[in-house]
């Protein structure tokens, strides 16, 4: 590895952050995706206001806001609400906690998009072949519906985590020790800006190419069911 | 909650929103411009002329906005025959540094675009204008151009509003934008969520707009397709 007047390893371990951070978003991203398509399909008018709601505020901010927000903001909030049950000691919640919550959130309305697309993309036959099987509601949802969306998503879902790869940079201007944040610690003491943020430019690179290798392999993976045309 | 506090600021919020909207405008138009050349020479066979905005592209669109800026703003600095150069006065300015990062970063995702709307234009429609006898420039001026143009614009919309999102950047490197603007104000007041609210509120409203003027403008150039043109979907 080389060197980088010593600060190799701590960019390294900034990339681990980062990867973290990302998975993690990931994670709760595609769970609020998820809920989120299945309120917009509801028949439930409230769970369609929220969810439009939901979608677009989240759209129309920059992220880098809705970091400084959630960073900033949930203290307050926590705290106010805190100081109800007659607590007043200082509530923080760390930068991790704050990244993964705002980016999980940013994912999860534009997965709730892609979601909602694939969802739909399903014949409505399916459904009740699979009740006419005497499957139940979950297990039609598990074996049937999820398999297919899954499939129809991933396209829409790769493009998206490449993006939230990208946004995790944002979180270093809340303090996390990422590799945005490395590369500017390394920068102060060794005042040679561009070669620090090239590198940092070549590990998001990196990880950029990974992620669309792994992508491609899930898509492969997920349409050997269907016939190359 | 003390909401007195955005009326108080309200007219700081609006200098900041003045500085972002100019942002966004420049970025936009002068990655424009740069974008259909290198969209051009993607497209090209010779793998020499499509091997550089290839690499440009995936560049640009492979790493964070935040490390294109500070590339540029930090970066740049790092070597004095840049220091000593003309350029300097203009690699200054927190300001030059932020347009030209954007710029860059928006036509490389520009071009892609440009690049897709090209490709997506069906032969036959060049076949059928060189049969009803058009020069080249007739068939790019009346046929392909406004062509191209209509497919764009759903996904240009897009990327416009991705460039208002991505100017909140623009505070990290000291310019006082809206978001920047908000957090001096914070900084003074210490009311984050009230100050915060108002900026979100302010962004929103510019991404409302753009939508809504991209809708009248997609409307207006795609009316060939009737009154039910066929349904675009959601580009993310």
């Amino acid at each position: 590895m080389i060197d980088l007047s010593g600060f190799g390893n701590q960019l390294l371990l900034g990339a681990s952050v980062t990867i973290e951070l990302a998975l993690a978003s990931l994670a709760v991203g595609l769970v609020l995706g998820l809920l989120g398509a299945s309120a917009k399909l509801s028949s439930v008018k409230v769970f369609q206001w929220i969810a439009n709601g939901y979608t677009t505020i989240i759209r129309g901010i920059p992220e880098l806001l809705t970091v400084l927000i959630i960073y900033f903001g949930a203290t307050t909030v926590l705290m106010a609400v805190a100081s109800v049950f007659g607590y007043e000691e200082y509530i923080e919640i760390g930068p991790f906690a704050a990244g993964v919550t705002a980016l999980g959130l940013t994912f999860g309305a534009y997965a709730t998009e892609v979601f909602r697309g694939a969802l739909q993309s399903i014949p409505k036959g399916q459904n009740e072949a699979a009740v006419a099987l005497g499957m139940g509601r979950v297990r039609t949802f598990y074996r049937i519906i999820l398999p297919q969306v899954w499939r129809m998503a991933l396209p829409g879902l790769g493009n998206l985590f490449l993006v939230l790869l990208k946004d995790t940079a944002l979180v270093s201007v809340v303090g996390l020790d990422d590799i945005m944040r490395k590369a500017n610690i390394a920068v102060s003491s060794t005042k040679e800006p561009f070669l620090f943020y090239s590198a940092a430019a070549v590990l998001y690179l990196g990880l950029t190419i990974v992620s669309m290798a792994v992508v491609y392999f899930l898509e492969k993976r997920a349409n050997r069911g269907i016939k190359r045309a | 909650m003390d909401f007195s506090v955005i009326v108080e600021y309200f007219p700081k919020l609006m200098q900041g929103t003045w500085v972002s909207l100019q942002l966004i405008l420049l970025s936009v138009v002068l990655g424009g411009i740069f974008a259909l050349p290198i969209a051009l020479a993607r497209i090209s066979k010779n793998p020499l002329i499509s091997g550089l905005p290839f690499a440009y592209i995936f560049f640009f669109r492979g790493t964070p906005l935040l490390v294109q800026i500070f590339l540029v703003y930090y970066g740049a600095s790092q070597f004095e025959v840049v220091r000593e150069s003309f350029l300097w006065p203009v690699l200054k300015e927190p300001f030059w540094c932020a347009i030209i990062a954007f710029t860059l970063n928006t036509s490389a995702y520009t071009a892609e675009i440009f690049r897709g709307a090209i490709q997506a234009i069906p032969v036959g429609e060049v076949e059928a204008c060189k049969v009803v006898g058009m020069t080249k420039v007739q068939m790019y001026r009346r046929i392909l151009l406004p062509r191209a143009f209509g497919i764009v614009l759903p996904a240009y919309g897009n990327e416009i509003i991705l460039m208002l999102k991505g100017s909140a950047l623009a505070s990290t490197i000291t310019i006082l934008d809206l978001t920047g603007m908000a957090r001096t104000i914070i900084a003074r007041t210490y009311t984050p969520i009230e100050i915060f609210l108002a900026a979100g509120v302010i962004y929103l409203v510019i991404s409302m707009v753009v939508i809504a003027i991209f809708k009248q403008v997609e409307k207006r150039q795609n009316r060939y397709l009737g009154p039910n043109p066929v349904k675009l979907p959601d580009d993310v």
